[in-house]
């Protein structure tokens, strides 16, 4: 497989083969190429980069001529359902609507992995991370940017008792960008604290030798702590240590980047807190890139609720500044993110961002008043939090005496750190003084080195290390004959083979399905009920994933996810036959030769004239634009009215819009239009059709006309069926 | 530690430090803490360290999973795995991947001690 076609799917079983020979074809990370003021269908973009050569607009592009502006930033979403072959196919749709950044977040209990894993075994919670994963997911992502005509970034976590390893992997993968920040794993890996830093001041020295960028951690202090914003000054200070150490072994500071996240979401009055405090940390770290992360710890099952909160933090982006923008799946507060929240997110990003483009040659933050007051806090504070480290001994002490994660607001104090000591934790005493003869005979290696005098550099007594000779990496292919992608893949090859469809969310053939609901019931109530609907769906192991009260008495909104146990097998499917629309010049033509005139209205008790123009005006596309005589009799207008009209004026078809359709009564005006045709004695001479936004063609012709129009239809289609229509018919 | 926000007194001595003084200050603090442990590196390895260069000598995980275990067992690790499989490989005319199941034989194990320990483990 050479490239991918736009209506093909992604071979994964072929990406699969031949893995022991590939090699990354760049190392290190890609920003976009920014292009200023940009022209796009007549307007002009500030902060936007090149375009895609393939991609997924925003729904709302259609009205801009199909544009898909892509922002100045890198956009990330995080992918890893445990299975990477089928993440596969969610990075291609992500790419497609804009994600160049891929962040494969690691399976539970890698960080206390004590080396590296090899094979595709499932994970859980993330995705094991291996050679094999690696490359697969690198070669799937070649033939995908390719598709897309823009560089994807992949990136995942050095960290864990393994991170020198992990680095070198990454390295010799081609991995673009990775969380490495030693905190991370004294805090919440409970990795001994020296063995952490020794590690990272190696892994930190490879990353930066293949140009990777590097994400920090310090965003979890805000999803730790009990009221996230209170850990301001902390997290000022977490990125400080980091990027000092990064830099100090080596790092060059534009390709650090913080992971900042807005730390509040309403009824807090957020931008109060996450305003001053992205402004501080944007002065403090000049020179440094931001990677924006939204906020995650304010997210619960609402997708809506979790939607606002992430477009406010573009918000912040836009308003400040951003480099990466991270994007958190709205449905990240209730299950493993699924396909189409990938989207969603990404689509967040991008539809905000555009909208929010060029806002700084608008709005200015006023940095003086209150909002410079509380800049000026956040840095004292941290400062303040630093002299005091240095007091009790430096980073070691701190880290002892429980300075980080504590739920006070820097100096204020609760006791509620997080507490490690400096002789406990995973892999304690484990680090190793280096002898005066220590030699490590590679290059890119941080620290000590006594490379002896007879070689005129390390790696000489091996003829080359793997930094310097792709072919001295060794590649193993799988440890385990069962726990393997291969095997995961034989279950679902009928379904790849034979072309069925069933539903999924995750993995191929997971078969689970989204059931929204209204019930009249109060809450628990409902969920029973909600429950008991779906088994009667035939849905297998039912769960209420979302559940919102609209009123104790009146009623509750839930989401019941469930597992569907069938496949549509394509070939046993009857579609109804596909509408082939007239070039336009056929349908000129025609209309030339045979001229046409129409009688529209919008009819019933209807205001709604907006649609309805479209499809008439010559302006808009309409149907006037090929010629068609039209008589256009406004809203509201009787269905009487409308054949009389259409006698009169002997025309040779009438259109209606209908839009209102409460009590059906879109249908009733369609019926009546063709009865009373029939009993005029002109539905013969007459083409009747209706149009509407919860009208379709089925529909339509169900209630006696010839054809109906829903959501997005043009001029062309309806003038190209009216002229295939008379031929077919021999009408005039 | 429980402790009242004593910010307005903590601060004092900041008050009248201008923006670039305290952006200063700020790196600076953060250097000086974080110096001592880029020193504690640079004179540290680790066993992952030291699988890290094993990979990069062409081992694959496996292998230099076990030959480290094996180097930092007989309390070799100091002078670096690479070397001591690089030593191995000349006093054997051997390739390095010869030298690291060598390393691994009780025979070899004991024969790096005596080059590196003069028989000291």
């Amino acid at each position: 497989m050479d490239r991918l076609e736009k209506n093909s799917k992604i071979n994964v079983p072929a990406i699969l083969e031949n893995l022991e020979n590939y090699r990354p074809r760049r190392k290190g990370w890609t920003w976009r190429k920014l292009v200023p003021d940009q022209q796009m269908h007549s307007l002009t973009y500030k902060q936007t980069s090149e375009n895609l050569t393939q991609s997924i607009p925003l729904p709302a592009a259609k009205h801009f001529g199909g544009i898909d502006p892509q922002p100045d930033c890198v956009i990330t979403t995080e992918i890893a359902s445990g299975r990477f072959e089928d993440d596969i196919r969610r990075m291609r749709m992500a790419a497609w609507h804009g994600a160049d950044h891929i962040m494969v977040i690691r399976t539970a209990g890698q960080s206390h992995y004590d080396g590296l894993i090899e094979g595709t075994p499932e994970g859980v919670g993330g995705v094991p991370i291996t050679r094999k994963q690696i490359r697969a997911t690198r070669k799937a992502l070649d033939l995908i940017e390719d598709e897309v005509g823009r560089p994807i970034n992949l990136h995942s976590y050095v960290s864990g008792v393994a991170g020198p390893e992990i680095a070198v992997l990454f390295v010799e993968e081609g991995v673009n960008g990775a969380h490495q920040d030693p905190q991370y794993n004294v805090l919440y890996r409970n990795v001994n604290m020296y063995r952490s830093f020794v590690d990272a001041a190696v892994a930190k020295k490879l990353m930066a030798s293949a140009g990777m960028a590097q994400i920090d951690g310090a965003h979890n202090a805000n999803a730790t702590a009990r009221e996230g914003w209170k850990v301001m000054p902390e997290l000022l200070v977490q990125h400080a240590l980091n990027s000092s150490y990064s830099r100090l072994v080596g790092m060059d500071p534009s390709n650090i980047c913080l992971s900042t996240v807005p730390p509040c979401a309403a009824p807090v009055p957020s931008f109060q807190f996450d305003l001053p405090y992205a402004v501080a940390l944007r002065e403090l770290f000049k020179g440094y890139r931001m990677r924006a992360q939204m906020n995650t710890k304010y997210i619960e099952s609402d997708t809506r609720e979790a939607t606002v909160t992430h477009t406010l933090n573009l918000l912040i982006s836009r308003l400040t500044s951003v480099d990466i923008q991270s994007t958190i799946t709205p449905d990240e507060g209730r299950n493993v993110p699924w396909h189409y929240n990938n989207i969603s997110a990404v689509n967040t990003a991008k539809q905000a961002l555009l909208a929010l483009d060029g806002l700084q040659d608008m709005v200015e933050i006023k940095r003086d008043g209150v909002l410079g007051t509380r800049v000026r806090e956040l840095k004292e504070r941290a400062i303040l939090f630093m002299e005091e480290m240095l007091a009790v001994g430096g980073y070691f002490k701190a880290v002892e005496a429980g300075f980080f994660v504590d739920s006070g607001y820097y100096p204020e104090r609760n006791g509620d750190g997080i507490v490690r000591k400096s002789d406990r934790g995973i892999a304690a005493d484990s680090i190793v003084a280096r002898d005066a003869d220590y030699f490590a005979p590679v290059c890119v290696h941080f620290g000590y080195n006594n490379v002896p005098a007879e070689y005129s550099h390390a790696c000489e007594p091996t003829a080359g290390c793997s930094m310097c000779v792709s072919e001295k990496v060794a590649y193993i292919d799988e440890l385990d004959d069962w726990d393997n992608a291969n095997r995961r893949l034989t279950e679902t090859a009928t379904l790849r083979e034979q072309g069925l469809i069933k539903p999924e969310v995750e993995w191929a053939g997971d078969g689970v399905v989204n059931v929204q609901m209204f019930l009249p019931a109060e809450p628990r109530l409902a969920h029973y009920s909600a429950l008991e609907l779906a088994k009667q769906m035939n849905l297998e192991d039912p769960q209420v994933i979302h559940k919102q009260v609209m009123q104790q008495a009146e009623g509750t909104y839930l989401e019941v996810k469930g597992r569907l146990p069938r496949a549509i097998n394509p070939r046993e499917l009857s579609l109804p036959e596909e509408e082939v629309v007239l070039s336009a010049d056929e349908v000129r033509a025609d209309i030339h030769d045979r001229p046409l005139k129409v009688v529209a209205a919008t009819v019933g008790h209807d205001e709604h004239s907006v649609g309805l123009r479209e499809i008439i005006d010559i302006k808009h596309g309409g149907i006037e634009g090929y010629g068609v005589e039209c008589h256009y009799l406004g809203t509201s207008v009787s269905i009487d009215k409308v054949v009389d009209a259409a006698i009169e004026l002997d025309a040779g078809a009438i259109l209606v819009s209908t839009i209102i359709t409460h009590a059906d009564i879109h249908r009733i005006n369609m019926r009546r239009l063709h009865d009373l045709a029939v009993e005029k004695g002109v539905r013969n001479k007459l083409m009747l059709l209706g149009g509407g936004t919860q009208v379709n063609h089925e529909m339509a012709v169900e209630c006696g006309l010839d054809a109906g129009f829903g959501r997005g239809t043009k001029g062309l289609h309806v003038v190209s069926f009216i002229v295939k229509k008379r031929r077919e018919r021999g009408l005039k | 530690m429980q402790r009242a926000d004593d910010f307005a007194t903590r601060r004092k001595h900041l008050a009248e430090l201008s923006e670039a003084e305290l952006e200063k200050r700020f790196w600076e603090l953060s250097d000086k803490i974080m110096q001592p442990l880029v020193d504690l590196a640079a004179k540290h390895t680790s066993p992952s360290i030291e699988r890290s260069v094993l990979l990069r000598m062409g081992f694959a995980s496996v292998e230099a999973g076990a030959i480290v275990k094996r180097i930092h067992e007989l309390g070799l690790l100091g002078k670096g795995a690479g070397q001591v499989v690089v030593t191995m490989a000349k006093l054997h005319q051997c390739s390095v991947n010869e030298a690291g199941e060598k390393i691994l034989t009780a025979a070899g194990g004991e024969q790096m001690v005596e080059h590196f320990r003069g028989g000291v483990c």
